[in-house]
């Protein structure tokens, strides 16, 4: 799988959410899935698939998919 | 309308300001608050009508609060309905009236991002191994938002994992607690959790089962009030003395705050202060409301810059406290320091949650 098929798979898996229901515009809050706690397993999901660790900061600033692919540059995860 | 002066204070370290600059910043966004209030919530209109002028204000002390239970009677925000993705609730026990906060995408976001700035200047930048005395079903329920729920899912952003220490009926599970030892006892990691909780399930159950875990590398925050606890007459310092004498924990931080102002929370240094950050100011007034000087007990007052969807930027609380200084803390943060009192004396008892 490329980075970007793990990156979506993470989302997914990460949100519970059904294939059709993703789309490259997700957003923090926009959906019941996302929310604080589909967040934090958003998170680990995207830490296991990548083998990474993020930081506190990235956490919070992580408000998008897209977003999301900025912040993972800085892991040297290139989307 | 006022400049809005978030964005300078935003590029500041949350303790680096020192009260003359701070109180600039603070007070701009202040009379901001007032006048975005004013123009989109309608009965904040008719309050501040009726009580005084929506004129702006020279000193923080000259600006209208608000008490703190009008947001159990009256549904407060400045936002548009379908603009509401969160509302938190104080977590009053049956029969009683909770509060009510609404949320928008950009308040929700300033309060976790405030909250990771102060809650970061105590213990760093990295997430830690996280021990929550609390059960998991307290944050499962995602319609439900208790300040506790709130409490728990807000500082799960410093989590690297977590363990909840309680069962699902909040009894204590010692096997959770041995394997989060065995796993994460060598390294930094954290203990968060409800001050009552922490007291209750979590030091009196391994002073009854006379267990000895040695937990010297934890830093525990609490947080959510005293109240529960004072039948018991534990104070911070005899907390602070079991924890050290029971498991080896020697960094305890309470905190203090509201659901009304949830994210500027008040965090309680190494020196025992519970210090304001650039997002928060503190002013005691006393039974005539008028100010009180440092030292004096009397009632606390709030402030909180966050607060753009609903009013709750400036309210009068029901719990006591006094200053104990102004930049001058041997910690090295500036603001204002004080510390917390317990609720007042015949104030209506409210939840839990929102007391210290």
């Amino acid at each position: 799988m490329s980075n970007d098929d793990i990156y979506r798979q993470a989302f997914i898996e990460g949100l519970s959410i059904e294939e059709n229901e993703f789309n490259e515009e997700l957003e923090y809050n926009t959906i019941v899935e996302w929310d604080s706690i589909g967040h934090m397993s958003l998170m680990s999901a995207l830490e296991d698939a990548f083998n990474i660790s993020l930081d506190t900061d990235d956490i919070v600033d992580f408000s998008s998919f897209q977003k999301g692919k900025e912040i993972l540059q800085k892991y040297q995860v290139a989307i | 309308m006022f400049a809005d002066t978030i964005e300078t204070i935003d590029q500041c370290a949350p303790f680096a300001l020192k009260e003359a600059e701070k109180n600039k910043l603070f007070l701009n966004r202040i009379n901001y608050l007032n006048q975005h209030h004013y123009e989109n919530c309608a009965p904040y209109q008719n309050i501040i009508n009726f009580l005084g002028s929506d004129k702006p204000v020279k000193q923080l002390s000259d600006a209208q609060y608000l008490p703190v239970q009008l947001f159990k009677h009256k549904e407060l925000y400045s936002i548009k309905n379908e603009d509401i993705v969160k509302t938190m609730t104080s977590s009053g026990t049956s029969g009683q009236q909770v509060s009510k906060i609404f949320l928008d995408k950009k308040t929700a976001n300033k309060q976790t991002k405030v909250l990771s700035k102060i809650v970061k200047d105590f213990i760093g930048g990295k997430r830690l191994p996280m021990l929550i005395i609390d059960t998991i079903d307290t944050i499962k329920k995602r319609s439900a938002f208790s300040a506790r729920t709130a409490a728990i899912r807000g500082f799960s952003i410093f989590a690297k994992s977590q363990y909840f220490l309680l069962n699902g009926d909040l009894s204590f599970n010692e096997n959770t607690l041995h394997e989060f030892h065995s796993k994460f006892s060598h390294e930094p990691f954290l203990i968060f959790g409800f001050t009552s909780f922490i007291y209750e399930k979590f030091i009196s159950e391994l002073e009854k089962r006379n267990l000895n875990y040695d937990l010297s590398q934890a830093t525990l925050i609490h947080g959510g009030g005293w109240k529960k606890l004072e039948s018991k007459a534990i104070s911070n310092h005899a907390y602070k003395e079991k924890l050290k004498s029971l498991c080896n924990i020697t960094r305890v931080h309470n905190y203090y705050g509201m659901v009304e102002q949830t994210g500027s929370i008040f965090m309680e240094c190494e020196e025992g202060r519970l210090h304001c950050s650039n997002y928060s100011d503190i002013l005691i007034r006393d039974e005539h409301f008028q100010l009180c000087g440092h030292g004096e007990n009397g009632l606390i007052q709030l402030l909180s810059l966050l607060p753009g969807s609903y009013p709750g930027h400036n309210i009068l609380t029901e719990d006591m406290g006094k200053i104990i200084g102004i930049d001058d803390c041997p910690c090295g943060r500036k603001g204002k320091t004080f510390q917390a009192l317990g609720r007042a004396a015949q104030a209506e008892l409210r939840g839990c949650s929102d007391v210290s």
